[in-house]
């Protein structure tokens, strides 16, 4: 029952959940979104700043689960200082992770941190969570490109 | 032994098949949850299985045998539903697809001419505590009708705010909508004190009665007419029936001189390529073949619950849920948002856990085979009013027994302990 749950809840999460990295809204940021995931109310508001085709910063203020707090927390380490173009291929990666129902072996060394969600993909009603801030990332910076525009609200389908 | 429990309610349990399922790792399973769906007892599933393999036909329009045995079962439905809430007449009960269908139906018909049209200028009133389907379509017709949305706030107990009765109803005011039962507070409304005093200024009433007829014997015919709202509605699945199937009652006098809502087969008179004459109610408002097995599982259900007697369910209900928040007052850091007072209160209980989002709370509950909701329950204004995004509601029914509460109280210490919040 609880090796259920350990599954869930890596100790990574839950170190990220009790002190979240890179948490807060900053200046200066090109583009500014708010996702909603509708089914729960967990809410997000992320901004990115990139520079030089790299991404300087990605800032936030959440509200949610340990799930999302952490997915979020985790994000912003695996994203800022990498190039955008290996941000987004990161991203591709989680994504494949998170709609995988628990079927793919996770790969550390792109993922870091973000291989202890391997667990959530085993939990269906969880993958959303896991999911909110990194459709708020992709949003925020299609809209700093200038490319791919999308709707700043948006309810993602996992 | 709880004073009030129903009698027999080991019996009464084996009436629902699906209690006996059990986890994946062999433990009980614990269903909180039937403010968001009620499970179905043997004889609704037998009705309906027995209607579609011995009875199935259309309704109305099919003469030959079996469609005159199909509406008779659906017709019977409608009598016994009728019985079900002490409906003054039967042709005042329309079958719709669901609780928001119903509101929508009112709601919507409300914007167009007629007798009770509402426009620029005037007022529709609702609550803080209402479910999002009792939210959205007055909204709508507020946006399209240029009228004004207003709302009664409750207090930080969970109570509605009365003395702001003044001055949201007032000769502007056309129509007043609440909630009967809050899905998430548990409150138990004052309908018939809102209502006297609704009528007192022209307005029409609309009560959601979606978690009140599960819990609350509701018998419309012996409210004094003043006291009476003018429409009601519920939805089939919470009062242990099928999903698909809602019930409007309105008052004749309002349902005449509403509009029908939708055209079809059925809802006619007479049909010609200049224009149409409508049928009276219940026809007028039930276009299209209607969900037809749902109704008729629904009357098994209501006739379940009458023949358990609603008096004893509300018992029932009332000692659970007292049993509940004596146990969740236990619990370190629990907070129940709503009335704390079980005989002001409905049996949706829901709480935050300081440190423990709900989302996370649900997830280790559900791995212990307790099934609670957590979200918004679709009443964020509510929600909103306690500071909170979420919660987590735990919601008993006349299936559930003191055990499975102290199952739902161990399962949130053993929350507190994985999450360490004493560390």
């Amino acid at each position: 029952m609880s090796s259920e749950l350990d599954a869930l809840y890596q100790e990574i999460i839950l170190d990220h959940y009790k002190n979240p990295h890179h948490k807060g809204l900053r200046d200066p940021f090109e583009a500014e979104v708010h996702h909603v995931n509708p089914t729960c109310g967990d809410e997000i508001t992320l901004r990115v700043h990139v520079e030089d085709g790299t991404v300087a910063d990605v800032s936030y203020d959440a509200v949610g689960c340990s799930i999302s707090q952490a997915s979020t927390s985790v994000l912003t380490d695996l994203v800022i200082g990498k190039k955008v173009d290996e941000a987004l291929s990161v991203h591709q990666t989680f994504l494949e992770l998170m709609q995988s129902k628990g079927t793919i072996e996770p790969d550390e060394e792109v993922l870091e941190d973000a291989i202890a969600f391997a667990g959530v993909a085993k939990f269906p009603a969880r993958v959303k969570c896991a999911l909110l801030a990194w459709m708020a990332w992709k949003d925020a910076t299609a809209q700093s490109l200038g490319t791919l525009p999308e709707p700043a609200t948006s309810s993602q389908e996992a | 032994m709880l004073e009030g429990l129903l009698p027999d309610l080991e019996v009464v349990r084996k009436d629902f098949p699906i209690l006996t399922r059990t986890t994946p790792g062999g433990g009980p399973l614990v269903y909180l949850d039937s403010a968001n769906t009620s499970q179905k007892p043997q004889v609704v599933i037998d009705t309906m299985v027995d209607h579609l393999e011995r009875h199935n036909a259309n309704v109305a329009r099919a003469m030959h045998m079996l469609g005159a045995e199909a509406t008779e079962a659906f017709e019977g439905a409608r009598d016994k539903v009728a019985a079900f809430i002490g409906a003054p007449e039967r042709s005042e009960v329309i079958f719709t697809k669901n609780a928001s269908e119903a509101l929508n139906l009112v709601a919507t018909t409300l914007g167009w001419a007629g007798e009770h049209q509402v426009g620029p200028g005037d007022v529709v009133v609702t609550t803080e505590m209402e479910h999002h389907s009792n939210i959205v379509p007055w909204q709508m017709l507020c946006q399209r009708t240029g009228a004004e949305l207003r709302w009664f706030t409750f207090d930080e107990d969970g109570y509605l705010d009365l003395s702001q009765a003044d001055e949201l109803l007032t000769e502007r005011t056309k129509v007043v909508t609440l909630t009967w039962v809050s899905n998430m507070l548990g409150t138990i409304n004052p309908v018939a004190e809102i209502t006297r005093r609704a009528h007192a200024v022209g307005a029409i009433v609309v009560v959601d009665a979606s978690q009140a007829a599960p819990q609350l014997p509701i018998d419309l015919a012996a409210m004094a007419p003043e006291e009476r709202p003018d429409a009601l509605v519920f939805t089939g699945h919470k009062v242990v029936g099928p999903t698909g199937i809602g019930v409007l009652w309105g008052s004749r006098a309002l349902l005449e001189a509403l509009p029908p809502f939708l055209g079809g087969g059925e809802m006619i008179e007479t049909v010609r390529m200049t224009g149409s004459t409508y049928a009276g109610i219940p026809a007028k408002f039930e276009a299209g073949t209607p969900p037809i097995v749902e109704a008729v599982g629904l009357g098994a259900a209501v006739e379940y619950l009458s023949a358990l007697g609603m008096e004893h369910v509300h018992a029932h209900e009332r000692a659970i849920t007292g049993y509940a928040l004596e146990g969740l007052a236990g619990v370190k850091g629990l907070r129940v948002l709503g009335p704390t007072d079980p005989a002001h209160r409905g049996g949706a209980v829901s709480f935050e856990l300081a440190g423990v989002h709900p989302h996370d709370i649900m997830t280790v509950l559900d791995t212990r085979g307790v099934a609670v909701r957590a979200g918004h329950h679709c009443a964020r204004p509510a929600h909103e009013k306690f500071g909170v995004q979420s919660s987590t509601r735990a919601s008993s029914y006349l299936y559930t027994t003191p055990e499975e509460i102290d199952a739902l109280v161990d399962a949130l210490e053993y929350t507190r302990s994985y999450f360490r919040l004493d560390d």
